[in-house]
């Protein structure tokens, strides 16, 4: 008699434990934030750019390379052109390696903005790398890079 | 309502190139955080912004989530003409705000 209830018992705790286990891992694999990955931040920068050569210079990123809280990083970016109708920037894009978007802003100037210079405060989700790249009258675009600490991270940490 | 500041020199020289800097209130919610339930917070965000010289476009912005709360957008202009400079910015759930600053070019 006491056998088969035993055996069943013992079935359904094994059954149970598998199924907590599996359930655990599960929550613990879940990302808990989005992330954009290299791929998605390459279609964002192709979006910008199209088919054209992304060269490097002429650019400058300002931002701090150490920030204890990514909630408001100020950021710098500045165009060496002389800004003239023939020779002017028409737009500066910028971009991040590991928050949940990859675009951070995009900034259309004209050849009347006089200097070719852009600044605001951003988020950061985590230590990165951030890309500005500027459109030129030309069509060429031109980027920089510059890679930031973050202590505390921006919008995905808190519970609200 | 929310409140924008607007900084742009009172007067300037004809041909000088002058900065302007804007800030306006706004949480700027970026739709990627949780409540302690679980359920997301909506995205509440600004989404463009805009300047005109005399009618004139000479600035705009596409913002996304990661730019900070109460966004800050500071950016360079020539002063032509005395005029006003007019801001407009655009937001979810129908958010819109504009400003006005006057110049006086000698």
């Amino acid at each position: 008699m006491r056998e088969p209830d035993d055996a069943t018992r013992r079935q359904f705790l094994r059954r149970s434990g598998g199924v907590a286990v599996i359930g655990a891992v599960s929550l613990m694999s879940t990302p808990r934030a989005a992330q954009a990955t290299p791929a998605t931040l390459a279609a964002a920068i192709r979006a910008v750019t199209g088919a054209a050569e992304l060269r490097t210079g002429k650019v400058k990123l300002e931002i701090p390379p150490l920030v204890e809280n990514g909630n408001t990083v100020p950021l710098t970016v500045s165009v060496d052109s002389p800004m003239t109708p023939e020779d002017h920037v028409k737009s500066i894009h910028v971009f991040n390696e590991k928050n949940p978007q990859p675009n951070i802003g995009n900034f259309y100037l004209g050849a009347s903005a006089g200097r070719a210079q852009v600044a605001t405060r951003i988020r950061l989700a985590d230590s990165q790398k951030i890309i500005a790249i500027a459109h030129l009258a030309d069509g060429s675009f031109w980027s920089a890079t510059a890679d930031v600490v973050v202590t505390l991270a921006a919008c995905t940490e808190e519970l609200i | 309502m929310a409140q924008a500041l607007i900084n742009v020199p009172k007067r300037a020289g004809r041909g000088d190139i002058i900065e302007i800097k804007t800030l306006i209130s706004h949480v700027m919610e970026t739709g990627y955080r949780r409540t302690a339930e679980g359920t997301v917070v909506p995205r509440n965000i600004i989404t463009s912004f805009a300047c005109r010289y005399n009618g004139t476009e000479v600035f705009r912005a596409d913002l996304f989530p990661a730019i900070a709360a109460n966004p800050f957008i500071s950016f360079f202009a020539v002063a032509t003409a005395s005029g006003t400079f007019e801001f407009e910015w655009i937001g979810d759930n129908g958010f819109t705000q504009t400003a006005q600053a006057a110049i006086t070019v000698e």
